[in-house]
């Protein structure tokens, strides 16, 4: 019996070591072209905004009173892709925003209650793209779907996008369609609303109205030689529906007060260019240039520098500066200064004549492991912006970006 | 005077764009690797993304920047 269970214990020591002497072998490399179909999480990208504005032409006063207004905006963006059967690559990029403001001049809509619904608001607005690439040629297709919903406005969006890369990847074009249907709650100031209303606080909607925006955007971006690349885009858009918002107050010569009316119809051509020039191996110049038109009488110009510094190959400072001059629109007049006569009328500082500076700058960090010496953390990005408007309006913005990989 | 404006914002456009295309040189991809730098992006930074939407609604001007051209309002 002795022999027996010494005969068990030698061959379950020997299988024992049999196994111990197998080596594990690494998977061999596949040498054919296959990869993987599994959907794989690119990047995410998190962006997170404070803004803060002051100023004293609020539009819902009819062009005077606080403009004071905070908005904390962020939004998560998740890339991912797989590859089909052909080698094609799909891409899917969904994005979630959330952003909430509190706004002083809101709450004048109706001043007799202490703290209305549009006195603070919060928006949220989802949308998902799908790309299909082909990686070798580089031309690609993509559709888009959007939503959007705060308290008195909601929006569907649709979207379609195609890229065209020449045989020598120097020249690219792009082409973009897109289609938002708005439905807008019509909210009146509360001396405006009709008496069939009561009091105004039980019916504070006179109803909704659509607000329907489609535009299109051809784009072309050119390599000039190894230091010097550019991009010109044009995107025509048209508007339809309800422009104006009828909660901002107009003031007229005869002492009389109206909701804002606009034309029904907008269309808006700008022309942009964007050139970006690697001056020396620490120094990177960025500059865009757009013109603005549209058939309300405004017309802008707007430049744009910003000067990338490497400190060192992972961290780079870009101090940038932004000028916008715009000529208002025809419609425009100042508090009490409407012609009773008018059609069209709004006392909207943001639509007159005007003009603006805004500078800041920006820090990035993108070292090879990680920001903080987290792995996965790839890029930080954070940028403070100081904007100031020759109508008196002053706002400061600080954004955070970081880039998980 | 007000009309010519938008022609030879047009004509300037196409010009610009014509010079470019006719000054190129054709870069290899062995030689872009300064072209491939993330700074070199000619698109607008992620990281600038909240302050053409505040631009958007503070100013009449729009589009033609990477932004939305409308819908989805956020008009605050």
């Amino acid at each position: 019996m002795r022999k027996i269970y010494l005969h068990v214990l030698l061959l379950f020591l020997g299988v024992l070591g049999a196994h111990g002497q197998i080596k594990s072998k690494p998977a061999p490399a596949d040498s054919s072209n296959y990869q993987s179909r599994k959907l794989k999480l690119d990047e995410i990208n998190l962006v997170s905004a404070y803004y803060h504005q002051n100023g004293n032409n609020s539009a819902v006063t009819g062009g005077i009173g606080t403009e004071k207004l905070t908005d904390f905006a962020n939004t998560i963006d998740l890339q991912m892709s797989n590859f089909n059967k052909a080698g094609k690559k799909n891409t899917f990029l969904f994005e979630l925003g959330v952003d909430h403001y509190t706004s002083a001049s809101s709450d004048k809509i109706d001043p007799s209650t202490i703290s209305s619904a549009s006195m603070a608001d919060t928006r949220i607005y989802p949308s998902l793209n799908w790309t299909k690439s082909n990686e070798k040629t580089g031309n690609a297709f993509g559709f888009t779907g959007s939503f959007s919903k705060e308290y008195d406005y909601q929006s569907l969006g649709a979207g379609f996008n195609l890229t065209r890369l020449s045989k020598d990847k120097n020249t690219q074009f792009d082409f973009k369609l897109q289609a938002f249907l708005d439905t807008w709650k019509v909210i009146l100031p509360i001396e405006l609303r009709p008496a069939t209303s009561g009091n105004g606080r039980e019916s504070r909607s006179e109803g909704s109205s659509p607000r329907n925006s489609f535009s299109t955007s051809f784009s072309i971006s050119q390599v000039i030689n190894p230091k010097l690349q550019a991009l010109i885009i044009i995107e025509p858009a048209y508007q339809k529906g309800l422009l104006a918002t009828k909660y901002q107050r107009d003031y007229f010569t005869d002492g009389s007060v109206r909701a804002e009316t606009l034309p029904d119809k907008r269309y808006k051509l700008p022309i942009a260019a964007r050139l970006n020039y690697f001056a020396t191996d620490q120094v990177i110049i960025r500059t865009y240039y757009r013109y603005f038109m549209d058939n309300w009488g405004i017309r802008a110009h707007t430049a744009e520098i910003e000067v990338p510094v490497k400190l060192t190959s992972f961290v780079s400072l870009s101090p940038f500066y932004r000028y916008n001059k715009q000529t208002g629109t025809r419609y425009f007049a100042p508090y009490g200064q409407h012609d009773p006569s008018a059609t069209y009328f709004t006392s909207d500082y943001d639509l007159s004549t005007l003009n603006s500076d805004f500078y800041g700058a920006g820090i990035r960090l993108a070292p090879p492991h990680g920001v903080f010496g987290w792995r996965h953390l790839n890029m930080l990005e954070l940028r403070y912006g100081h904007y100031s408007r020759s109508t008196g309006l002053v706002s400061n913005i600080i954004t955070l970006n970081l880039k998980v990989k | 005077m007000k009309k010519s404006i938008p022609i030879a914002v047009l004509l300037g456009s196409g010009i610009f764009a014509m010079s470019l295309l006719s000054a190129c040189a054709t870069v290899k991809p062995y030689q872009k690797n300064k072209l491939n730098d993330s700074e070199m992006a000619l698109s607008s930074r992620t990281a600038q993304k909240f302050e053409q939407s505040f631009q958007l609604y503070r100013e009449g001007g729009s589009g033609a920047n990477g932004g939305k051209s409308g819908g989805g309002c956020g008009c605050n």
